[in-house]
């Protein structure tokens, strides 16, 4: 079935973006990462949606879509503001607790 | 072509009317300071569009009136399958309305729609706005001419009139709101116009906030109404919801409501209608609103804004009528009538001490409201809408004089003891204007003030209003003497500062004051080579032609229903059916000669004593009457009583923003410390002794150890923990999925 192919390339991007996330320092490319993993899950959410001929995973997968879209807009803000006050968006750089 | 005489295309797009003003406002907002006339020809182009609709709404609804009035070609109207053409049974005389709305915006179930309600009255409003709009904003050409924020103007006084024309054919409640509340948001913007001048800018701001107080009677009473009217208007099936006033009128008369719906409803609208017209004892912003250009003091004064809460309760007639048990039998006082009864003799009395000449119109203005609403109280209904449309002629051309008067006579002073006098000769057409209009506003026979004043209170004396029969009367006294002096002090008389050519030093006010002048200054300087102007002489014609035209309206408009001859057109057109059913059944005087000279008399003696005192105190002879109320005490306090406009700023301003301000917090704010802050400590005392019990045994004690053996644990454990508080996201994110992955694979485990 058509199925596997998307479930495939679904979990494809959810590992790139995993690894994204995990190994980029950079703020902005983190936030791209997660948008990956978002769109995995919302492939995957269509390739069941297919399969069932059910559009709930379809509506299901617009709100995700809106809601990233809030979500970078919110990420970005910080990481302007963050930039306006520290001059940097490497995350390792900004660890301010004591570890 | 639409054949029979019922319905036409002027009737059924009546709703353009406003939106031409409204898109108007938008292009001169937005192309004004690039057209070559500043955006004023959008404004005028605008007015002048809407004025042809309005006109043409008016023709084809005397039409549909004579055609209603015949009925004999009901027949054959059927075959066009309108609605319209269908008398509907035992209303007989009754003119459908126009009713056509679009839905603008669904809740609840509930559709909120725009639309247009065109009957006699809308159909008399809007005529009336569009035309006086249309005047004023040529005067405006001229009067504003060069001022710097001439665009901005045209913007607001246009946006202005399109409000007042979407609240006269609004067919719901929210539109009328809508409309309603454009024309305050104008009236701050047109009053403030010259914020630069803190006095202006706080006259703005009363003038907003004090309707505001009023509004909220609007809203509430909307409400109440809504809920009231709901389920009858949804029985209608025609589509209208508890907003509608169609519905609303009659739900109000059908008689199946309970009545303390209608009372409530139509108190609190009433409570509106006080602010927005300025009645007692919220009239207060009225005379401050002369802050504005005089073309805004004309045009609010006249046909708009402080005509819409006469045009409310004229619109809602019904609700009023049957809410406040106007006209039943043995009632000699209801709250309409009171409130304005009042407010004629209050303004009345203050319009004797000003001296600035457009306060004494403001207060006029506000007195002739009272009129209006005293009629509308005592079931006059006709006679006072009639005085709505009077009284916007000549009330708009006294405003406009004055303006005249200031822009080429006193050197743009309001003032009329220091700067007017003598200025018939200088400036015969706006004197000849001033008069004729003066005339109407007092009430001469034949003048159109005449056919509408004392219809109201002929009839006040025969619905068995007394009291505001004579109320009436006595208005009609002080009118024609508050106007006599005002005539005298500015047109006659000796020429006093400006009037008399000399420059007084308020000319730096004037400049920061008024721009349009510095234009107008280039104008003079050509046969005057100074900066300033040549002395008082006559307006150009772009003031005196409306100034004419207007004058010659309030001389002529009252034939439209002169009673003493018969003619009644009025009536046959703007009265709706008095069936019971659409409409209250009201009874109206037969006019006689006889009932009229009582206020003929009055009107007289008014002149007379006032032209004698006048003479007396102003005149050029000493006289034992100069000086009166300077020597003898109970006249200086009637004076200074007057003066201080019966302390009623001074009790809002002072007590009642103040009070609430300062004596009230300071009281909260004892009570805070003392009372409340008090059981606080005592409470903290009390438990700060049990707590020292508590600590001492219980806690030092048993919590203590387990707290301790706890935290022990706890640092432990935090110790060993500590390097995966890294604070490195990065870090956190694999821990996440990492445990996210372990959690998955159980669950695929589990599963399996």
């Amino acid at each position: 079935m058509l199925i596997n192919q998307f479930l495939i390339l679904g979990a494809l991007l959810f590992c790139i973006g995993v690894y994204g996330v995990i190994a980029r320092k950079n703020a902005v490319l983190v936030l791209l990462s997660i948008e990956l993993i978002l769109n995995a899950v919302n492939l995957n959410l269509l390739a069941f949606a297919l399969r069932d001929n059910n559009p709930d995973g379809q509506v299901f997968a617009l709100y995700v879509l809106a809601i990233a879209a809030a979500e970078v807009g919110v990420g970005l803000g910080l990481v302007l503001l963050i930039f306006r006050n520290k001059k940097t968006i490497a995350l390792d750089e900004l660890s301010e607790m004591k570890g | 072509m639409l054949g029979a005489a019922e319905t036409g295309w002027f009737l059924e797009h009546a709703y353009l009317i406003p939106i031409i003003p409204a898109v108007a406002f938008a292009l001169i907002l937005f192309f004004g300071k690039r057209m070559p006339m500043k955006g004023s020809e959008f404004g005028v182009a605008s007015m002048a569009a809407s004025l042809v609709l309005a006109a043409g709404t008016a023709y084809q609804w005397i039409q549909r009136v004579d055609f209603f009035a015949g009925g004999e070609h009901v027949g054959a109207l059927a075959g066009f399958g309108r609605a319209f053409g269908l008398r509907e049974e035992g209303s007989a005389g009754f003119v459908e309305p126009v009713v056509r709305k679009v839905v603008w915006w669904q809740s609840g179930g509930v559709e909120i729609g725009l639309g247009q309600h065109i009957d006699g009255l809308a159909v008399m409003a809007l005529l009336l706005v569009a035309f006086i709009s249309t005047l004023v904003q040529i005067y405006s050409l001229e009067y504003l001419r060069g001022d710097r924020r001439y665009t901005h103007f045209f913007a607001a006084l246009t946006l202005f009139s399109a409000g007042m024309l979407a609240m006269v054919l609004a067919e719901n409640m929210v539109q009328l709101i809508l409309g309603w509340e454009i024309m305050g948001l104008c009236s701050f913007m047109l009053i403030g116009h010259w914020w630069e001048e803190e006095a202006n800018a706080f006259a703005a701001l009363k003038a907003f906030w004090t309707v505001r107080v009023g509004d909220i009677g609007l809203m509430v009473g909307t409400g109440i109404v809504f809920f009231g009217a709901s389920a009858y208007a949804k029985s209608l099936n025609n589509g209208s919801s508890g907003f509608s006033i169609a519905a609303i009128n009659e739900w109000a008369l059908n008689g199946t409501h309970s009545h303390a719906i209608l009372l409530w409803g139509s108190v609190a609208l009433f409570i509106a209608c006080i602010g927005k017209s300025g009645q007692f004892p919220l009239h207060t912003w009225l005379p401050d609103a002369m802050a504005g250009p005089t073309p805004v003091s004309s045009l609010l004064h006249s046909s708009t804004m402080v005509v819409a809460g006469v045009f409310l309760v004229a619109r809602l007639y019904p609700l009023f009528h049957t809410g406040l048990d106007i006209n039943v039998a043995g009632q000699h006082f209801n709250l309409i009538a009171v409130i304005g009864g009042i407010t004629i003799i209050i303004a009345a009395a203050l319009a004797f001490v000003q001296n600035d000449i457009k306060k004494v119109l403001a207060y006029s203005t506000v007195s002739q409201l009272g009129y209006m609403m005293m009629g509308l109280g005592v079931g006059a209904w006709t006679p006072a809408v009639f005085h709505i449309f009077t009284h916007a002629f000549f009330k708009c051309c006294l405003f406009l004089c004055a303006g005249s008067v200031s822009h080429s006579g006193s050197h743009h002073s309001f003032d009329m003891k220091q700067d007017m006098g003598g200025l018939a000769k200088k400036m015969p057409i706006t004197t000849a204007c001033w008069i004729v209009s003066t005339a109407a506003l007092c009430g001469v026979p034949l003048f159109s003030g005449f056919f509408s004043k004392d219809e109201i209170i002929d009839n006040a004396h025969h619905n068995g209003y007394t009291v505001f029969f004579i109320i009436g009367l006595i208005g009609v006294f002080m009118t024609t003497a508050y106007m006599t002096r005002a005539t005298y002090l500015t047109f006659f008389g000796k020429a006093r500062g400006a009037a008399a050519g000399e420059h007084h030093d308020e000319h730096a006010e004037a400049v920061v004051h008024a721009d349009p002048h510095l234009a107008a200054q280039d104008e003079h300087a050509l046969d005057d080579a100074h900066d300033a102007h040549a002395g008082p002489h006559e307006s150009p014609a772009l003031i005196t032609v409306p100034l004419i035209i207007l004058a010659v309206l309030a001389f002529a408009s009252g034939f439209l229903n002169a009673a003493a001859f018969k003619i009644e057109k009025f009536t046959e057109w703007v009265q709706p059916a008095l069936d019971g059913i659409h409409f209250p059944e009201l009874h109206s005087a037969e006019f006689k000669w006889a009932n009229s000279i009582p206020s003929i008399l009055l009107l007289l003696a008014g002149f007379v004593v006032s032209l004698g005192v006048c003479v007396a105190i102003y005149g050029e002879k000493a006289n034992p009457v100069r000086g009166l109320t300077d020597r003898v005490a109970p006249l200086r306090w009637g004076h200074t009583f007057l003066v201080n406009k019966y302390y009623l700023d001074f009790l809002y301003e002072k007590i009642i923003a103040r009070g609430i301000a300062h004596p009230i917090s300071k009281a909260i704010y004892w009570t805070n410390q003392n009372v409340l802050d008090r059981v606080v400590n005592e409470a903290g005392i009390g438990a700060r002794l049990f707590g020292n019990w508590v600590y001492r045994n219980i806690d030092q004690r048993v919590v203590d150890g387990a707290v301790d053996g706890a935290g022990a644990a706890a640092r432990g454990s935090g110790g060993a923990l500590q390097p995966v508080q890294s604070g490195k996201v990065n870090q956190y994110g694999a821990l996440l999925f990492g445990f996210a992955a372990v959690g998955a694979l159980v669950l695929v485990i589990v599963n399996f």
